[in-house]
């Protein structure tokens, strides 16, 4: 195609460092297929938003690409069988999360058979776009380029709204990660394929894949794949090697010079972003209905004894891979595990917990890079190299001073939102203060006060609400008793009334006085007065019998 | 002489008629300082404020007949925020109300031997437990406040006080600590 005659002017990002990138190590070795471990741990929550339910039970019998986890709500994503196997349980495991806690996983034996679940392809020539996007939705599909926010909202949000520009992005900007690199070398068909998807679903003006030039296999294959024509107005732009260039707000500067506006997003200046991973997953997805349950991680760093990149079922456990890899480059030696880059990582907890959808990088240091909770630094002496480095133009320094301050109103006045944790201000910083540290602490501290404030106003309002429905009943039983009192002092007089007497209580009364006083009160009449003389008689005889009975006893 | 007290008298008729319609037409239904202190009181409605609920102690801390430290659910932070909006001294919370639990508290009723008085239905001031005579009653969490409330009436005393389930989504990054003493190489 006339590749060499399209051309675009690129522009320059704010801030940025350039950085060693550490790559060439892992990238030694092709794309490799690691083996299925004993067991697998999935946790049920790989993504950004809702938790899922786990679907299963202990003791279930499940094939690949089963769905075994899911959530009714629309920022979620569900969660497949990597293999076949049994269930064995749904318990709290270690997890790779910076606070090295448990979380709920379920946990399958595998089986070795690898048993598909049966599944009949679906015509995806005829369907609607509402349907593409649940399709999406229902392979588990996230943002493979480590923030793992469910692509189906995403997309959705974005379907109808006039893209002018769809972005892949296939920069991969931070040092030692070449998930994506080989990604684009390996499975270039489906890259392609899953831009044309998406192009298809949102209909954008032109696309621009951009790759940093420090990937010229990937860039030469992407390419080479583009050559075939079968995508329009469809370009791969090589952008600078420049760290954090691939983070989406620096990558659509850089391509287009366009600033998405504070608390807005891309589509609301007409343009989407996607990974490259996250195509391969659509394309997977929709040609080859096939869930997301597995993907490519890096194992880098210095403490391992084959670096590479490996295409990992989820929920393989990192010391399975590890172990792949040759193991520990010295089993002796202190060790430091990193999920992520050495930029934006956190560290793990052990090799014991999985690869998940997130992981796109597992890094293995001797020494300590990033550790769990950073221990006491020096002072900050204002030589204002993070404001220089600062790829958002804000302020850490004062975001620093005020998030050490417990301020955390003032640091969201200097827009500590907008900080996408690149870590570049704590690199460059002489006194070495873990200053993104301090932003995810202020971060962490405004979002919990939001939830409590929810919840509080929540309360206000069932307490309101209680108070007005006690309030009422009060009223309501008030009026009955009303009611009733003026029913019975209308039905009073009226059967009385001829009697003239409007109180039974005083009628009675008065009944009883009258009574006493018709009485005479001396001399009543005895029973014995008025008798007849044979009365008289059979009295006496009555009383003789008493005497005579009385003094025969005697 | 006369014509300069006459415009003096003539203008301060006249804006005082701007403000008399000022007054009406700009009339603040209300206390709007009563709602903005109620906003900042956690509304567990617990009483152990010894008012009847949130808005009645807020009511009271603008009137000036409460001081600011008598609520132990909100603890040392709504004190500060409370001082803040009133342009008071932060005092330090007063212990005779109650103590301040880090971790949120919620009431958990044991079905079993729960007997269905509904006298803790009746207790709750965000109407969080539900049942009927007779019934099982249970508390739905997530609308439970830990105002502890419910405690004290029940006959056959089958409520307890748990701290909140804390899950991997709660989890907050600890802040770092700076050390002056740490000497720079510069």
């Amino acid at each position: 195609m006339n590749t060499k005659a399209w051309s675009i002017k690129l522009h320059p990002m704010y801030g940025g460092l350039q950085l060693e990138d550490h790559k060439t190590g892992s990238l030694t070795q092709g794309l490799q297929q690691a083996s299925l471990p004993p067991q697998l741990l999935l946790p049920l929550k790989q993504h950004i938003g809702v938790t899922n339910k786990a679907l299963v039970r202990p003791g279930d019998r499940v094939l690949r690409g089963q769905l075994i986890a899911d959530s009714s709500s629309p920022i979620s994503s569900p969660l497949h069988a990597p293999t076949s196997g049994w269930i064995r349980e749904i318990a709290a495991h270690p997890v790779p999360h910076p606070s090295w806690q448990s979380d709920t996983c379920i946990v399958i034996d595998v089986d070795g058979k690898d048993e598909v679940l049966p599944s009949h392809a679906v015509d995806t020539q005829n369907l609607s776009v509402t349907k593409f996007i649940k399709l999406i939705h229902d392979a588990g599909i996230v943002g493979l380029g480590g923030a793992s926010f469910p692509t189906s909202p995403k997309i959705s949000r974005g379907d109808n709204l006039g893209i002018e520009t769809l972005i892949i992005n296939g920069v991969e900007c931070e040092p030692y990660i070449t998930c994506d690199d080989i990604l684009m070398q390996t499975y270039t068909d489906e890259v392609i394929n899953g831009i044309a998807w998406l192009q298809r679903i949102l209909k954008p003006a032109s696309t621009l894949i951009g790759i940093e030039d420090n990937k010229p296999e990937a860039i030469k294959a992407m390419k080479q794949a583009l050559s075939a024509g079968n995508l329009d107005n469809t370009h791969v732009v090589d952008i600078p090697t420049i760290y954090p260039s691939g983070g989406e707000k620096q990558l659509i500067q850089i391509l287009t010079g366009k600033e998405i506006p504070k608390a807005k997003l891309a589509f609301d200046i007409g343009l989407f972003c996607q990974n490259v991973g996250t195509c391969a997953a659509i394309s997977r997805a929709l040609d080859q209905n096939q869930p997301l349950i597995s993907r490519i991680v890096t194992l880098s760093g210095d403490g391992i004894r084959q670096p590479g990149n490996w295409e990992v079922r989820l929920g393989t456990p990192i010391s399975h891979l590890i172990e792949l890899a040759g193991g520990y480059l010295d089993n002796q030696a202190r060790r430091h595990l990193v999920m992520g880059g050495p930029m934006m990582g956190f560290s793990l907890s052990g090799d014991q917990v999985p690869i998940v959808k997130a992981s796109n990088n597992i890094l293995i240091m001797q020494q300590q890079t990033i550790p769990q909770a950073p221990g006491d630094h020096a002072e900050c002496i204002r030589c204002s190299r993070c404001a220089d480095v600062c790829p958002a133009q804000l302020l850490p320094q004062q975001l620093y001073w005020h998030a050490r301050a417990g301020a955390y109103d003032k640091t969201e006045e200097f827009n500590l939102f907008d900080c996408i944790e690149c870590g570049c201000c704590s690199t460059v910083c002489p006194s070495e203060i873990p200053l993104v540290q301090y932003y995810r602490t202020a971060k962490s501290e405004i979002r919990a006060a939001q939830q409590a404030k929810f919840k509080s106003d929540r309360a206000r309002i069932r307490f309101e609400f209680r108070e007005k429905r006690l309030l009422l009943r009060k009223q309501q039983e008030e009026e009955r008793r009303r009611l009733k009192r003026e029913a019975l002092k209308k039905k009073i007089p009226q059967v009385l009334n001829d009697d003239s007497v409007i109180d039974p209580v005083q009628a009675a009364l008065a009944r009883v006085k009258a009574k006493k006083q018709e009485q005479p009160v001396a001399n009543p009449p005895k029973n014995t007065t008025n008798l007849s003389a044979a009365q008289q008689r059979q009295i006496k005889e009555a009383d003789a019998r008493r005497r005579t009975a009385h003094e025969q006893r005697a | 002489m006369i014509l300069a007290i006459l415009t003096i008298s003539l203008m301060a008729g006249f804006f005082g008629l701007i403000l008399g319609y000022a007054a009406i037409r700009f009339k603040v239904e209300g206390n709007p300082i009563v709602d903005r202190i109620d906003a900042l009181l956690p509304q567990t409605q617990c009483g152990q404020c010894t008012y009847a609920g949130c808005r009645p102690y807020a009511e009271a801390i603008a009137n000036g007949e409460a001081p600011i430290n008598q609520c132990p659910p909100g603890g040392a932070a709504t004190i500060v925020a409370l001082a803040d909006l009133l342009e008071v001294e932060a005092l330090e919370a007063n212990d005779e109300h109650g103590e301040h639990h880090e971790i949120p508290l919620v009431a958990i009723i044991d079905e079993q031997t729960c007997i269905g008085c509904t006298l803790c239905i009746q207790a709750c001031p965000v109407d969080a437990i539900l049942g009927s005579a007779k019934h099982m009653h249970t508390v739905i969490t997530d609308e439970c406040t830990g105002c502890e409330l419910c405690l004290p009436p029940c006959p056959v005393d089958c409520i307890d006080m748990i701290p909140v389930r804390q899950t991997i989504d709660d989890w907050k990054w600890t802040a770092p600590k700076a050390r002056p003493d740490l000497a720079h190489e510069y």
